[in-house]
């Protein structure tokens, strides 16, 4: 067979594989990326509504404002914030990004036990009779702090995975 | 004793100038220290004040140049009368709401009559002056309301039936000023017990009423009385059974000691901010979901009255009791729109508060009413070191305005050494607010996590003191229990709160009764806690023989306290346990018939009936001094006791036995076992 005539074989063979890697790569590389695009933009709303939890707890520790409107300020956003957060988990679940999906999972957890283990008298996760108590306001504020640092780091982690995944592309 | 401790001279500043710390605001106290003459320096925070001129002036000598000798530096507790600068609107008046059920089931149990009978005979003692105002509101399955407005011939009732949108029928004359009404309101009292006979409503809308209630009491502020009598059953706020009464004896997990809804805690939060206090008596024969219920009074700085198994007829003991209380309630001082701040030493911090109120912020407590029969507690914490202070303070100021409509402020200031050894705490120690404050965090504890953890934080808390003392003691012998003389009875207290309707396992407790006993731990003052905890039992037989002291020219015999427990009730002889709100007498069967005849009025001990409330006056020496002992110990309290002759077949008489604690019974230990079960524990 003349080599031209086996190099578009092996050429169309290669370009076939080469096509067929893009495609199936680039529809992995597009996936990848719009995933972690939606993960980065998910995690942008959850780090500023974990500012936005601690800016409105000091307030409360400053007096300048009530415990009834903090509570009631801030029991608004419980549930967007558990179900954003398990939204970006169950993406990296099915994404089957284990590593990420595995950091994840416990403070997604957390969250709906949280939630689901408010006892039936509170008005709420965050409770303006409660709040002044054994120092529960202390312990709001930590874990607003915690999960501030927790959602910085999963910001960076899934803008290098996003990169990774675009450059890839 | 103590009632009479409250009529001390109090002084009342009423200069134009409050001196106060510039940065934390402390009132000026006895425990400040003065530089020179012109300045003085904070016991709290520590920062240097000067004394303003108007200071330097002591009205009460007519001299000059002494600030310390004025009445705020040389007594503890204060009073001033607060300028404008303390008030964000003008002082209310007393505003006084009574919410009645009268459904079928309070008709039946017949509390209509006591309640309005008392109001008539205390309409003129109702603290307040000439704009203080009343008014009624009754429910069932509808809401009434009441029109009393000074013109009409009769009170004139309007009833709202849409009760799931409820509003007020008329904007005013619903809640009316009680002096020119007062032929309407005296035949609105007379006729209502008679009005509601023969209703055939079933349901209870309490829900309902209440914001209806919160509706009329939103502008002006005042107190809310809530009467109910079953478990509401209409509209909102509608509760379910929670109860289980095969898990009455339950040794495990005892649920629903916390609220089903949110309703009553968002209304007393509605009703504390718009300075409206809820008070709730509660007289029902059935679960009523108390623990539901008392959120009402618990945020809005209310008080719980509870009366179980109430009926007028059958339980006169609950009936007297009701009548009794009502007379303390409706004419025991009172303030409204109060907020109450308490302050400690720099390197101090409170972080939890016990009792009924709304923590409005981190040390603000908001009080729409206060009244002198609630207790409140405390927890704080050592966040620096104290190592170069020698004394710490606390002070509380209490801003309140009077049933007169006039603003003042109430402080008080403790002043307590810092010691370096830990055997001087121990020595230092109060045993009663330990225990009581223990009580106040095991109440916590039950709701938030479980009883059995209660329970055994109660224990730890010996074990934990008595170790650490046993620990600095210097001769050490493990085979003994040590404790210092103050705590030398911390075991018995808690054994005793262990035995509480509150804590106890293994003994059928209803549920409303155990959190009314929680409610009560958490809200009553320190004596009366004490004596919940722990009565006092005195033999009355032989009172003749005991010494005497002279009060007032009475002659009142001493009995010597006698322990709790029944190896030292004698057949032959008869015993009265002091429980606080209730006197127990018991008679044994052997009693002397000459005690029976003299004190009791019956010849023998057959015949003594079964539902005996009162001594009858008798001219016999044993008579006439069992009668002034009793009136002895009635009159060193404010709320008047009702009084119970027990036999050995009367049902009142498991309360008896229940409260002698020393006792093993079938699910607890007795005082013996139970020193053995914490030295054990001590010594692992």
């Amino acid at each position: 067979m003349p080599r031209g005539a086996a190099l578009p074989g092996r050429g169309e063979g290669v370009a076939g594989r080469a096509y067929g890697s893009r495609e199936g790569g680039g529809r992995r590389g597009g996936m990848e990326s719009v995933v972690f695009i939606f993960s980065l933009i998910d995690c942008c709303a959850l780090i500023f509504l974990s500012v936005y939890f601690i800016i409105t707890l000091s307030d409360l520790e400053c007096d300048y404002i009530n415990a009834r409107s903090c509570c009631s300020k801030l029991n608004k956003w419980v549930v967007p914030e558990v179900i954003g957060h398990a939204v970006v988990t169950v993406l990296m679940l099915i994404s089957l990004h284990w590593f990420i999906f595995l950091l994840n999972l416990p403070v997604a957890t957390w969250n709906i036990y949280r939630y689901i283990m408010v006892p039936s008298g509170n008005m709420g996760v965050f409770d303006p009779t409660e709040i002044h108590n054994r120092g529960q306001l202390k312990s709001h504020m930590k874990e607003a702090m915690i999960k501030l640092g927790f959602h910085l780091l999963c910001f960076f982690m899934y803008l290098y995975s996003m990169i990774l995944a675009l450059i890839n592309d | 004793f103590y009632y009479s401790s409250c009529v001390i001279q109090l002084p009342v500043i009423t200069s134009s100038t409050i001196v106060r710390c510039r940065s934390c605001r402390t009132y000026i106290n006895p425990f400040v220290s003065f530089i020179d003459q012109r300045r003085w320096k904070c016991n709290l925070c520590y920062r240097v004040n000067d004394v303003p001129e108007e200071f330097m002036y002591n009205p009460l000598t007519r001299s000059y140049g002494e600030p310390h000798k004025r009445p705020e530096v040389q007594n503890s507790t204060v009073e001033f009368i607060a300028s404008s600068d303390y008030m964000l609107r003008p002082p209310q008046p007393a505003v006084y709401l009574f919410v009645l059920d009268v459904s079928h089931n309070a008709v039946e149990a017949g509390y209509l009559t006591i309640v309005c009978q008392s109001l008539l005979e205390n309409l003129d003692k109702l603290p307040g002056d000439s704009r203080t105002r009343i008014g009624f509101i009754t429910f069932d399955s509808t809401v009434q309301f009441y029109n009393l407005q000074e013109g009409l011939s009769q009170p004139q009732m309007l009833i709202v039936s849409d009760i799931d949108d409820i509003f007020l029928p008329t904007p005013d004359s619903l809640l009316v000023n009680l002096h020119e009404s007062k032929e309407l309101i005296k035949d609105l009292l007379n006729a209502l017990p008679n009005m509601f006979t023969n209703t055939r409503e079933t349901h209870s809308a309490l829900g309902p009423a209440l914001q209806a209630a919160f509706k009329l009491m939103s502008p002006t502020g005042g107190r809310i009385s809530v009467f109910q009598t079953q478990l509401p059953s209409l509209g909102a706020g509608l509760l379910h059974s929670r109860e289980d009464p095969n898990q009455r004896s339950s040794t495990k997990v005892v649920q629903h000691l916390g609220p089903a809804t949110d309703f009553y805690k968002k209304l007393a939060l509605d009703c504390s901010g718009q300075q409206t206090a809820v008070d709730l008596f509660l007289l029902s024969s059935q679960y009523s979901d108390l623990a539901s219920l008392a959120c009402m009074s618990k945020y809005s700085a209310g008080c719980i009255y509870y009366y179980p198994s109430f009926h007028r007829s059958h339980n006169p003991a609950q009936a007297e009791k009701l009548q009794k209380d009502l007379k303390r309630y409706l004419t025991r001082k009172i303030g409204f729109e109060a907020v109450m701040r308490i302050r400690c030493t720099k390197g101090l911090s409170i972080h939890t508060f016990h009792g009924n109120f709304f923590v409005r912020s981190t040390d603000l407590l908001s009080l729409a009413n206060v009244n002198p029969d609630a207790g409140f507690a405390v927890q704080m914490s050592i966040e620096e070191s104290l190592t170069d202070t020698s004394l710490v303070c606390f002070q509380t100021a209490l801003l309140y305005t009077s049933s007169k409509g006039e603003r003042r402020i109430r402080v008080h200031t403790l002043c307590l050494p810092v010691v370096s050894s830990l055997a001087d705490v121990y020595a230092g120690a109060d045993v009663q607010a330990v225990v009581c404050l223990l009580a106040n965090m095991a109440v916590d504890r039950s709701v938030s996590s479980s009883l059995s953890d209660a329970r055994d934080a109660l224990v730890n808390a010996v074990v934990d003191s008595l170790a650490a003392y046993m620990s600095t003691a210097s001769n050490l012998q493990q085979s003994m229990l040590i404790a210092p003389n103050s705590l030398k009875l911390f075991p018995l207290y808690i054994l005793a709160l262990l035995k509480q309707k509150a804590f106890r396992t293994g003994t059928s407790t209803r549920l409303d009764d155990r959190v009314y006993a929680m409610c009560q731990m958490k809200s009553q003052p320190l004596v009366h806690l004490m004596k919940m905890i722990h009565p006092n039992l005195y033999r009355i037989d032989k009172l003749i023989d005991e010494s005497t002291i002279h009060v007032n020219d009475r002659v009142v015999p001493q009995p010597p306290l006698q322990k709790l427990s029944a190896e030292k009730l004698t057949r032959e002889g008869a015993f009265l346990m002091d429980c606080g709100s209730i006197f127990y007498i018991w008679i044994g069967k052997n009693c002397s018939n000459n005690f029976i005849k003299d004190v009791l009025g019956y010849p023998n001990y057959a015949s003594v009936p079964q539902k005996m409330t009162q001594l009858p006056e008798v001219d016999a020496l044993s008579s006439e001094r069992t009668r002034s002992f009793i009136s002895w110990l009635r009159d060193s309290r404010p709320l008047s006791p009702v009084l119970q002759v027990i036999k050995d077949e009367n049902p009142a008489k498991t309360d008896f036995f229940q409260h002698l604690i020393e006792d093993r019974t079938e699910a607890a230990f007795s005082y013996y076992e139970f020193l053995l079960n914490i030295q054990q524990q001590i010594c692992k």
